[in-house]
């Protein structure tokens, strides 16, 4: 079979999963203007609380997405009402020492709860593979893809048809203003904050069923987080959608047809590329004023 | 310095600037408010009328935007009182002050410039629970056919001049009784200016006060039934607007001698 195709079909699917887990850091950089470094660290919590879930409560994981998903919503409200909510309108330094001491904090309060072990659930509807455009793909992974790309059409139509969407893209754009129009700015961040963390969760809940977690699990994909937000663009979900997507498609096609070893060289060349010949992304849009 | 501390003068000066107004609907007493320790109003005092137009003159850094976002809550007042219709607004937030029947057009872009025009429309009602929305905004368009052309475009696509009229139209959805303009001819070529007197004689003719900032004063003041100049934070002169047009000080120091 065409190699080519096989390293684009898996580049495809890994890439939705990419696209999911970064969806929530380019929501909260968008709308709260803040650069929530320990975001992969949420989705690392969401998979130890999808393992404990399934591996100890015995709940199936479909029973368990929608517990990890709320709880993961009240994490991000919590977190903006006890901690950001005080560097709001801080110094760019104040915010990123913040989110990085939460980094450090969400990671080793899981080394002391969890201990340096990796742990993962064997989920027996994704068991097996998959064919898609003849290509074999592993039905977890399938299933992950299959979660980002319901998760983002729901997130799309709350952003694009409710008048509380309408509210949140006016908060990102203009928040002076939108104060100004009587919505509530700070209701506003709180909602970004929740929606972010709950979507961590979906992508912590099904990245369990192929990818096993431990404390450090979020070190492989923070830097991957990152380079799908920044190389898909700012103001809509649609930027880390399409970036995450480039990112799992170059990774694929690079450790595939050249080798393994590079391929993050290979991400990172793409991204250096897209932002020297579109500084704002490929969907970037002008931010303020 | 706290602001509870000053709860009795605050009583105080709200009776000397509901005094001073006789039937205003906006009254401001001894307000002082500004940034950090720095304080920009040093005690201001004035009043706006039930469907009367009045302007705010005097050089950069006189305070004259800092008062309108102290007014609409964006900033906090350290000292004074403002009430609005008898009610208090000091220590009030922009959506409740909104509420209370003010709107505020701030200096400079407020339109949202991802947002079609449409949607920026609809988020002006975004306080409004009824469902007359909708209409409102097609008879809107219907006043203003240069955004009716424009309703499905983002509003960054906008020329300056039209985003002001959209931020003008905005005012109408909510059909408040106060409207705080902050420099709302600023960059605008001489028939945008014309067109923006235009909506605020338009505002006052449908019993809408106007409290209005303007560097360009010769315009506002022609266009105002009252003015008060402030420099460095106080109100130096107040009068009519022709009065203050004409006052020779005034002419001297902020219209540029004769004219």
């Amino acid at each position: 079979m065409n190699l080519l195709l096989i390293a684009v079909v898996q580049g495809l699917v890994m890439g939705l999963v990419y696209a999911l887990v970064s969806l929530g850091l380019g929501l909260i950089w968008g709308v709260v203007d803040v650069v929530n470094f320990a975001h992969a660290e949420y989705m690392m919590w969401a998979m130890y609380a999808t393992y404990f879930a399934v591996a100890g409560l015995h709940l199936d994981l479909l029973a368990a997405l929608p517990i990890v998903v709320a709880l993961g919503f009240l994490a991000g409200l919590c977190t903006y009402i006890v901690l950001i909510r005080r560097i709001m309108g801080g110094p760019a330094v104040t915010q990123i020492f913040t989110t990085f001491g939460l980094l450090f904090f969400l990671r080793y309060s899981a080394f002391a709860a969890f201990g340096p072990d990796f742990r993962g659930i064997t989920w027996p509807p994704a068991s097996g593979s998959v064919l898609i455009l003849g290509v074999p793909v592993s039905t977890a992974q399938a299933d992950a893809a299959l979660a980002a790309l319901i998760t983002f059409g729901l997130l799309h139509a709350l952003l694009q048809w409710t008048k509380t969407g309408k509210a949140l893209q006016a908060t990102a754009q203009n928040p002076a203003a939108a104060l100004a129009l009587g919505i509530e700015v700070e209701w506003m961040y709180m909602l970004a904050w929740g929606l972010s963390i709950a979507t961590a969760a979906v992508g912590g809940v099904f990245l369990l069923t192929f990818y096993q977690v431990s404390p450090t699990v979020g070190d492989a994909f923070l830097l991957l987080m990152f380079a799908s937000v920044v190389l898909g663009g700012f103001g809509s979900v649609l930027g880390p959608l399409l970036g995450g997507v480039v990112i799992g498609l170059v990774e694929s096609v690079a450790g595939n047809l050249v080798s393994p070893t590079f391929k993050l060289a290979f991400v990172f060349a793409a991204l250096l590329l897209v932002l020297f010949l579109r500084p704002g992304g490929l969907l970037g849009q002008e931010r303020r004023g | 310095m706290g602001v509870d501390g000053h709860a009795g003068d605050r009583a105080v000066s709200a009776r000397a600037a509901e005094a001073a107004a006789g039937r205003a609907l906006l009254a401001v007493g001894d307000l002082h408010a500004g940034y950090g320790g720095q304080e920009v109003l040093r005690g201001v005092t004035l009043c706006v009328r039930p469907g009367e137009v009045v302007c705010v003159i005097g050089p950069n850094g006189a305070g004259k935007s800092t008062l309108l976002k102290t007014i609409f809550g964006f900033l906090r007042a350290t000292q004074g009182a403002i009430t609005f219709d008898g009610v208090s607004l000091v220590g009030r937030r922009p959506p409740e002050i909104l509420r209370c029947g003010i709107t505020y057009v701030p200096q400079g872009i407020s339109t949202l410039p991802n947002l079609s025009v449409d949607d920026n429309l609809r988020l002006a009602a975004y306080v409004r629970r009824d469902r007359r929305v909708r209409d409102d905004i097609e008879r809107l368009l219907d006043a203003f056919p240069a955004l009716r052309a424009r309703r499905r475009l983002r509003a960054r696509t906008l020329s300056g001049g039209e985003r002001r009229i959209l931020e003008i139209a905005r005012v109408l959805l909510l059909d408040p009784r106060l409207v705080l303009l902050d420099e709302p001819t600023i960059g605008l070529s001489g028939a945008a200016v014309e067109f923006i007197y235009e909506k605020v004689g338009e505002f006052r003719r449908r019993g809408l006060a106007v409290l209005l900032v303007e560097q360009n004063a010769r315009t506002a003041l022609r266009h105002s039934q009252r003015a008060y100049v402030l420099e460095q934070g106080r109100v130096r002169f107040e009068g009519g607007g022709e009065e203050i047009l004409q006052h020779p000080e005034v002419r001297r120091a902020y219209l540029g001698g004769r004219a």
